[in-house]
C-alpha cells in the first residue's frame, strides 16, 4: 500500500463531510428522518400518502446541488471508468442490496454510526470491506 | 416548513457530496483500492460527517419532538442477521464495480451525466424488485374460491 498523494483532499473532504453531517441534523432535527439515501429514494417506491412530499423535496435538493454549485462556478467532474454494461450491473446490485440491509453509505455510514448503532458498525464494515474486495478483485487479480 | 427543509437538507447533503469527492467514483474508488495507491480522503469525510452527526442524534435523544413538533421516526430495527449482512455485501460488490452509492448517483444524475441516469435507472430497477420479491413472500396466500 502506498498513500495517493496527488489525489489527497483532507481538508476538502473533511469540509464536505461538515456539510453532509449538517445536512442529516437538519432533516433529524426539522423532519425528523434519516437522511438516509437509499431508504428516502426506497420509501417513494411504495408511496404512502403524506409520505411522499418530503422525500420527493430531499432528492430534488440533491438534483438542484450540482447546479447550484455550477452556478457558483464549480462544475462537477466525474471520472467514470465504468462502461454502461458495468454501470447497470453495479445500480442493479446497489439497489437489491441496499433494501435488503435497510441502508447504504449515508444511512448506515452516517447516521447510523453517528447514532453508535452496532447493527450499523456492522452494516457499515461488511459493505466497506466487500467494496474493498471487489476493487482489488478488478484492480488486482483479473 | 417541512419541505423546504427537506429540499435544504437535499441541497446542503449533495453539496457536501460534491465539495468532499464522493460524486466522483475515481475518488471512492481510490479509496477502496487499499492495495493501490491508496487515497484516504473518505474517511475524513466519514469524520466530520459522523461529527456533527454525533452531535445531533445527542440532541434527537434527549427530545421527544422535533424541533417544529413533529414525530422523530428513529430506526428500531436492532438485530444483526442474515439480511443485514448479505444485503450489505451485496451492496458493497455494487459500490466496489463502478464507484457509485445512491447519494452520488443521484447528484451525478442531476448534473447530467449520462453513465449515473444508467446506474439510477439499474438501482430504482433493483429496489422494485427487491420490493416485488417481499410482496409475493409476505403476501399471505389467496384462499380459493
Amino acid at each position: 500500500m502506498s498513500i495517493d498523494w496527488l489525489h489527497f483532499t483532507p481538508w476538502a473532504s473533511l469540509a464536505g463531510g461538515v456539510l453532509i453531517g449538517l445536512a442529516a441534523a437538519l432533516l433529524l432535527l426539522v423532519n425528523g428522518r434519516i437522511a438516509g439515501i437509499s431508504g428516502i429514494v426506497g420509501g417513494l417506491l411504495v408511496p404512502r400518502r403524506a409520505d411522499v412530499a418530503w422525500r420527493l423535496a430531499f432528492v430534488a435538493g440533491l438534483f438542484a446541488a450540482p447546479l447550484g454549485m455550477a452556478a457558483a462556478g464549480y462544475t462537477l467532474m466525474p471520472r467514470i471508468d465504468a462502461g454502461f454494461g458495468l454501470l447497470a450491473l453495479a445500480g442493479l446490485l446497489v439497489g437489491v442490496g441496499t433494501l435488503y440491509a435497510s441502508g447504504c453509505t449515508s444511512g448506515h455510514g452516517v447516521c447510523g454510526l453517528s447514532r453508535l448503532s452496532p447493527r450499523s458498525l456492522v452494516a457499515t464494515a461488511t459493505f466497506m470491506a466487500a467494496g474493498m474486495l471487489t476493487v482489488f478483485v478488478a484492480r488486482h487479480l483479473a | 416548513m417541512n419541505l423546504l427543509s427537506a429540499f435544504a437538507a437535499g441541497l446542503l447533503f449533495g453539496i457536501g457530496l460534491i465539495i468532499s469527492g464522493m460524486a466522483d467514483p475515481g475518488k471512492v474508488l481510490g479509496f477502496l483500492d487499499v492495495a493501490g495507491r491508496w487515497d484516504p480522503s473518505l474517511a475524513f469525510v466519514m469524520a466530520g460527517a459522523i461529527g456533527v452527526g454525533f452531535a445531533a442524534f445527542r440532541l434527537a435523544g434527549r427530545r421527544a419532538r422535533t424541533f417544529v413538533g413533529g414525530a422523530l421516526h428513529l430506526p428500531q430495527q436492532r438485530d444483526i442477521d442474515p439480511r443485514l449482512l448479505a444485503g450489505a455485501a451485496v451492496f458493497g460488490i455494487g459500490w466496489g464495480l463502478a464507484g457509485f452509492c445512491p447519494g452520488p448517483a443521484l447528484v451525478a444524475f442531476g448534473a447530467g451525466f449520462a453513465e449515473a441516469a444508467v446506474f439510477v435507472a439499474a438501482m430504482l430497477l433493483g429496489m422494485l424488485v427487491y420490493v416485488a420479491a417481499e410482496r409475493l413472500i409476505h403476501q399471505p396466500r389467496r384462499q380459493r374460491a
